[in-house]
């Protein structure tokens, strides 16, 4: 891999990232204090609907990872520029985490919502099968030692595995599923009240803040990474 | 501060999924930073050995 990063580029991301870690910090105590204190319980669900604050998030974040991942797969495919290798490898462990976070806390909404931990419905499953195609990628790339073979076998799990993101997103559309169906939608007004959108898209927001710190640490270790590996065949 | 504790009888699983959620990010964030320390001395080891 010929990866041209230059130093200053790499103090730009350091510069960043301090702003980014503040940011992030100061948007979840806020989004906290909402989502915990200031929001009204849900008329039918009661208080169990404030796990929407962390569970939504973290569920439409892991399929905007997945997402970025399956872009950076195939433009690595088309210009063969080591970079976007190193995109889709620092966003798949962060996009793991948050499918991990959203079938769990979706789990516990589950239980006081519909009386069961786990149904092998559409959504569900689809999320679940989501959380296996990033540890796929994930161990892939630490199987396979050629790094070039690693690298094309990867980039076409990635790309493959992006037919599961519609899915995820209209199963509950196409299937009858236990899962609810969107509450907000590009195309029409939020079936949310405000009270309950304020705070959601605070955390929201915060999610996305903590998405770019760690990509951006993770961007970093691959590259040193990557420098490390030419300093030592030099 | 009972009543916020115990949100209506929903509490345990309001708070475990929030502790669960902050947990696995405070996790992904520390050990990254940690990673990061580690591999930014060794390369600059690295480097100080090649001049």
């Amino acid at each position: 891999m010929n990866l041209k990063i230059s130093n200053s580029q790499i103090e730009h991301i350091k510069g960043a990232n301090s702003y980014l870690i503040v940011s992030t910090f100061l948007i979840f105590v806020v989004g906290l204090y909402f989502s915990l204190l200031d929001s009204p319980p849900d008329y039918i669900q009661g208080d169990s609907m404030r796990i929407m604050y962390v569970h939504v998030p973290s569920a439409w974040l892991s399929l905007f990872s997945y997402t970025i991942l399956a872009i950076s797969c195939i433009v690595w495919f088309v210009t063969r520029n080591p970079i976007f290798n190193l995109f889709a490898k620092s966003i798949a462990p962060i996009g793991a985490a948050f499918t991990l976070i959203a079938l769990v806390t979706g789990s516990i909404w589950g239980k006081p919502t519909w009386g069961v931990w786990w149904v092998w419905d559409a959504r569900l499953t689809s999320m679940l099968l989501l959380f296996f195609l990033y540890l796929a990628y994930i161990l892939l790339w630490q199987s396979i030692t050629n790094q070039e073979t690693a690298a094309k076998i990867s980039a076409a799990l990635g790309i493959i595995g992006f037919i599961n993101i519609p899915i995820i997103k209209f199963s509950v559309d196409w299937w009858n599923t236990l899962h609810q169906p969107a509450t907000i939608s590009k195309l029409s007004a939020p079936s949310i009240d405000i009270n309950m959108l304020i705070p959601l898209l605070i955390m929201t927001l915060g999610y996305m803040c903590f998405l770019i710190t760690v990509f951006l640490i993770k961007l970093r270790i691959e590259i040193i990474d990557q420098k490390m590996v030419r300093l030592s065949e030099v | 501060m009972s009543e916020f504790i115990l949100m209506n009888g929903y509490g345990t699983y309001i708070w475990s999924a929030y502790a669960f959620t902050f947990i696995i990010l405070g996790y992904l964030f520390f050990t990254n930073s940690l990673k990061l320390n580690k591999k930014q001395k060794q390369l600059d080891k690295l480097l100080k050995k090649s001049d």
